[in-house]
């Protein structure tokens, strides 16, 4: 795994709105890498800043956000070679280059994303005309060629139709086309199936998982649905209240929680097969409001591993452990301190 | 859990049909119907959870609101009571539902919509008691005391509004207002489906405690399988407005008898790595319920289609104990279920 | 299996809260004040941090002051003519003199100007005319009950000429046709209004909660009235008023003709919320508890929509005011005796007497400030409006 080239790192990723009312922190030090071609799950609850992440990937905060520190490197490879997208401006040629062509977004409400009055055709072929240099001819049959590769049936007509004549697994592919339109290097996937049945969301994930085989782009894959995470992701980071408190391959974080977050999650999700002799234990309380973080260690409140004295005064550092993965906790202080490097 | 099976049933859908007119036109003439709920019969027994799946559109919340009588239904009977009192509620006035809406209760999906934001917790939570006289004055507020706290609340913050509380509260206030009036049968449309992962578990805990405390019966809508089969003492799976099989919860979910729910079961993502399943994609999407398919309603998308599907209508019979299955190949096919976790 | 939990959970409710304090901008305000607020201070607390509309709320409640205490700001009777000073510009009122505060206005020295055969008025610095805050002047009833003869401002000797906004062509005073003009104007706007929404609210409701058929004509006829060109209606309506009635008649006939149109607008409104509260969740919860059709409708359903209506209300009163500033202005509306801003309007019809005398056009200035700040007003109102939105 750790042969693959690394296609994106983001450092000490910090994006904070800063209203009339205060500043609330919605991602306080985020650190990921993903390689490429592979997926990574970008998991937690309302709240936890995962979507602000992603737009923060792109650029796309609105005011009065702002990514006020960090770093976010992106390997195009070649001779573009490796750009921090933090340093550019919102709205510079670079960045709108960076949008749609090395990075493509999707949605969870395809319906917010697509234009009402335009048809899906014109608006991959405006995509495609934007990136790439493509005779109008051209752009429409890559268009169709898109279409078709998402699974969208009979796409020499479906390309002339408009969004609302489409069902919502249609949308969704069609947003999906519209997104590889330009053979993206990262997709950015915000709860792509969130808002879809659950036959219809396993279409969705499979043909993701197609696409991702044969066009060799990298995933990441924002969810809050462990169940979405563990079948499609290799690497896993899970976030709690702006920051990154776990990260792991798949594996071990389902198999072997560190943090006593995603412990606790994982009791709290009922496990299918498991019929009513399971216990679900719940996390008490419920994500505290941003603009009153807890202090010291923001689970703390929650956790069932509370020290008193200790993880209420001091904010954990994300320590790396030994086998590759990281946790934010004070339980592991001294494991990290022989690793930390 | 359904011990008494053998006893009366609490509540009996009886051909259940509720068609929405389709109009079209200045003159808004009827041109179809969306036949949301198309001739569905089940019974819930008293003190059971009867779980209730199927994706959007299915008519799974149709059926919930024609119990509440928030529909009136165009077809069919819903009696209600478990002794020899039952009434048909499908064909009650309103002015003689009153007493129906105090033994069925509903739970909202949205704890957010579902509360009055202009008015207190101690309002919305004391009003079904007030209109149906049970209490008043200070026995009033002593009830509702009583009732947050038995749902997880501070009985200090009455006063509060909605807007207070975070969405596992106020699904709680939700909670509440339908115990005010000490319901036999509470009907729980996506009560969990709008919470986050952690705060879900709370409230599914809590109904299963307030199950065992107050003897409640509950139907419990849901689209996610996995919540279904933690809570439920019995499944029923529904396609295009109609009801394709129904069996006891391990039952189901080890052993199903129509495809539809074979893929549906095939289709929940599993939270472990190591089970990742061949997955059933089915091809297409759910059917339109103005427009149905001939024969089987299932059958553009099941894998396991012949001919006789598209032509003769399936109907539901007995699979197996206490199985019901609308499938003509349910005894030939060999459909893949969850396997018992083992720990 | 959870038996712990409801203790716990409640011990941790006082940390956890969604719609924080700091969000509606009362951080200096006791937390728990925002759990246990009501809409309305929500509302509030929303509206006061829209400056523009704070403002504008400010004006408009000095526009209304004036309208209800017209006779206290007019420092003369609106109707008294003078022969000796037609046309007479406006004075400086100064305050200060050698003597310190000493209000006074200058008085007038007429010259006829031989060729053009016109008086023209030249300020004289010579004759000092003092001014007074709450003098007395011409008697009047206070809201009608109790008798008064206080004025805010007035020159000490009643007989001696004062005129801040300048005379008209009878020498009339238009600061005082103004205040009077304001009441009439202002009244027009919040009868015609109230009219609209009684109609409004009754036909719009029965569309909006019925449905079907019912609804099905009123939008018809909605769609019909709405189609109708306006000013030429109004103009057909207004000519179409006997001469014969007296100006209470005319006043009432005109509020009519003019609310016929507006409540169109006020029904689509109370339509298009009752459709959508129709179908909302705690509406139907309602319901189940086995409310009455009046109680939803009273106690979910109304309180739902005030402030949304306040809203629509407060922004539907300019086009009133606009509308009878026009006709009255066309010789349609409301005419002399009654003074309202259209009919002081009137005066300045001609470029002739603009040109000689421009402080006429004083009301027209009127009718900019009150219509801006109204909406200014409303639209704050209309952006507080949905506190939980």
């Amino acid at each position: 795994m750790e042969n693959q080239e690394i296609l994106l790192e983001v450092k000490n990723l910090r994006t904070y709105f800063m209203l009339d009312e205060g500043t609330v922190k919605a991602v306080d030090g985020v650190d990921f890498t993903v390689r490429r071609g592979t997926t990574i799950g970008i998991v937690g609850e309302s709240g936890c800043g995962k979507s602000v992440t992603a737009m923060s990937i792109l650029q796309l905060i609105d005011k009065p956000g702002r990514i006020v520190e960090g770093e976010i490197l992106l390997n195009r490879g070649g001779a573009d070679g490796i750009t921090d997208l933090a340093k550019l401006s919102p709205g510079s040629m670079e960045m709108r280059m960076v949008r749609g062509d090395s990075i493509a977004m999707i949605f969870q409400e395809p319906m917010n994303s697509l234009s009402p009055v335009h048809t899906i055709g014109n608006q991959i072929i405006e995509a495609i005309e934007l990136h790439r240099q493509m005779s109008k001819e051209d752009a429409r049959n890559h268009a169709i060629e898109v279409l078709r590769l998402v699974g969208i049936p009979k796409p020499e007509t479906r390309i002339d139709a408009y969004t609302f004549q489409l069902s919502g697994g249609m949308r969704q592919r069609a947003m999906i086309a519209m997104a590889l339109s330009c053979n993206p290097l990262l997709l950015i996937a915000d709860e792509p199936t969130t808002a879809l049945d659950v036959t219809t969301q396993a279409q969705i994930l499979e043909l993701m998982k197609g696409l991702q085989n044969q066009m060799g782009m990298a995933v990441m894959l924002i969810t809050h649905d462990l169940g979405v995470v563990a079948e499609t992701c290799r690497e896993i980071v899970v976030m709690y209240l702006g920051e990154v408190v776990e990260q792991s391959d798949v594996d071990s974080l389902f198999h072997d929680p560190k943090h006593p977050y995603t412990q606790a999650l994982l009791r709290s999700i009922p496990r299918l097969g498991a019929g009513r002799t399971q216990q679900l234990n719940p996390i008490e309380g419920a994500v505290p409001d941003p603009f009153n973080r807890p202090t010291g260690c923001p689970f703390h409140p929650r956790c069932d591993q509370f020290m008193a004295g200790k993880c209420d005064v001091i904010h954990p550092d994300l320590i790396r452990l030994s086998d590759g993965r990281a946790v934010r906790c004070l339980l592991y202080e001294t494991e990290g301190a022989d690793h930390h490097g | 859990m359904a011990e008494n099976t053998n006893g009366r049933a609490l509540l009996t859908i009886d051909n259940l049909k509720m068609h929405f007119p389709i109009r079209k036109g200045v003159l808004r003439r009827i041109v179809g119907a969306v036949k949301a709920v198309d001739d569905v019969s089940f019974d819930i027994m008293p003190g059971e959870t009867l779980g209730l799946v199927g994706e959007s559109g299915c008519g799974k919340t149709t059926i919930g609101r024609c119990i509440v009588r928030a529909y009136t239904p165009t077809g069919g009977h819903i009696l209600y009571g478990a002794d020899d009192s039952g009434v048909d509620l499908a064909r009650l006035e309103e002015s003689n539902l009153k007493a129906y809406r105090r033994k069925i209760r509903m739970i909202f999906q949205d704890p957010y919509a579902s509360l009055n934001p202009r008015m207190t917790v101690f309002d919305i939570v004391a009003d079904p008691m007030r209109i149906h006289n049970i209490a008043s004055g200070s026995e009033l507020e002593d009830r509702v005391n009583t009732l947050l706290r038995q749902v997880g609340l501070r009985p200090e913050h009455m006063r509060r509004y909605p807007h207070a509380f975070s969405g596992g509260q106020r699904q709680r206030i939700g909670i509440a207002r339908a115990l005010a009036l000490e319901p036999e049968l509470v009907v729980a449309d996506e009560a969990v489906s709008a919470l986050d992962v952690s705060v879900r578990a709370q409230i599914l805990n809590l109904m299963l405690q307030l199950q065992k405390d107050y003897n409640l019966t509950y139907l419990f809508i849901s689209h996610d399988l996995s919540v279904v089969e933690y809570l439920a003492d019995r499944v029923a799976v529904m396609y295009v407005g109609k009801l394709v099989e129904m069996a006891p919860t391990n039952e189901l979910y080890n052993n199903p008898r129509h495809p539809y729910t074979e893929a549906l079961l095939s289709a929940i993502p599993v939270p472990d790595p190591r089970r990742r399943s061949k997955r059933i994609v089915l091809e297409g999407d759910v059917a339109d319920p103005a427009n149905p398919p001939s024969g089987c309603y299932f059958h553009p998308r099941c894998p396991y289609a012949k001919e006789r599907c598209r032509t003769e209508t399936p109907h539901l019979r007995t699979v197996g104990p206490k199985h019901i299955a609308a499938c003509h190949f349910a005894e030939e096919l060999e459909l893949t279920g969850i396997p018992p976790l083992e720990d | 299996m959870d038996s712990g939990l409801p203790k716990k959970m409640a011990d941790a409710t006082g940390s956890e809260h969604v719609m924080p304090a700091q969000r509606l901008g009362v951080a200096d305000e006791k937390e728990s004040n925002v759990y246990v607020a009501s809409q309305w201070k929500l509302m509030w607390w929303r509206f006061r941090k829209h400056r523009l509309a704070m403002f504008a709320a400010f004006v408009t409640l000095m526009i209304y002051m004036v309208a209800v205490f017209a006779e206290f700001f007019a420092p003369i009777l609106p109707d008294r003519t003078s022969t000796q000073y037609t046309y007479a510009p406006p004075q400086t009122l100064i305050l200060f003199d050698e003597s310190g505060f000493n209000p006074h206005v200058f008085g007038y020295k007429s010259e006829v100007d031989p060729v053009a055969l016109r008086r023209t008025f030249i300020i004289d610095p010579e004759q000092k005319i003092p001014v007074g805050l709450f003098v007395h002047g011409y008697e009047y009833n206070v809201l009608g009950l109790f008798p008064s003869d206080i004025h805010l401002i007035g020159p000490k000797d009643p007989v001696q000429p004062m005129y801040l906004l300048g005379a008209d062509r009878l020498g009339r005073d238009v600061l005082s046709r103004m205040a009077h003009g304001t009441r009439i104007s202002m009244s027009i706007g919040v009868v015609g209004v109230t009219i609209s929404l009684v109609l409004g609210i009754i036909l719009g409701g029965i569309s909006g909660y019925y449905g079907g058929a019912v609804d099905n004509f009123i939008q018809r006829v909605i769609e019909f009235i709405r189609s109708l060109p306006t000013i030429p209606l109004w103009l057909g309506l207004g000519a179409a008023l006997p001469v014969t009635w007296g100006p209470l008649q005319v006043y009432f006939a005109i509020t009519i003709i003019l609310s016929f149109i507006g409540w169109t607008g006020l029904a689509r409104v109370v339509r298009g919320r009752f459709l959508t509260l129709r179908e909302e969740d705690f509406v139907m919860a309602a319901r189940l508890d086995g409310a009455s059709q009046r109680k939803i409708m009273f106690e979910h359903m109304l309180p739902a929509f005030y402030s949304h209506i306040i809203a629509s209300v407060t922004l539907s009163i300019p086009g009133t005011i606009l509308a009878e500033t026009a006709l009255s202005f066309l010789g349609l509306g409301l005419r002399p005796p009654v003074v309202s801003w259209g009919v002081l309007l009137q005066e300045a019809q001609n470029v002739r007497s603009v040109a000689t005398a421009p402080w006429l056009l004083v009301p027209a200035l009127g009718v900019v400030v009150t219509v801006l700040a109204l909406n200014f007003l409303g639209a704050g109102l209309r952006d507080a409006a949905d506190p939980y939105a």
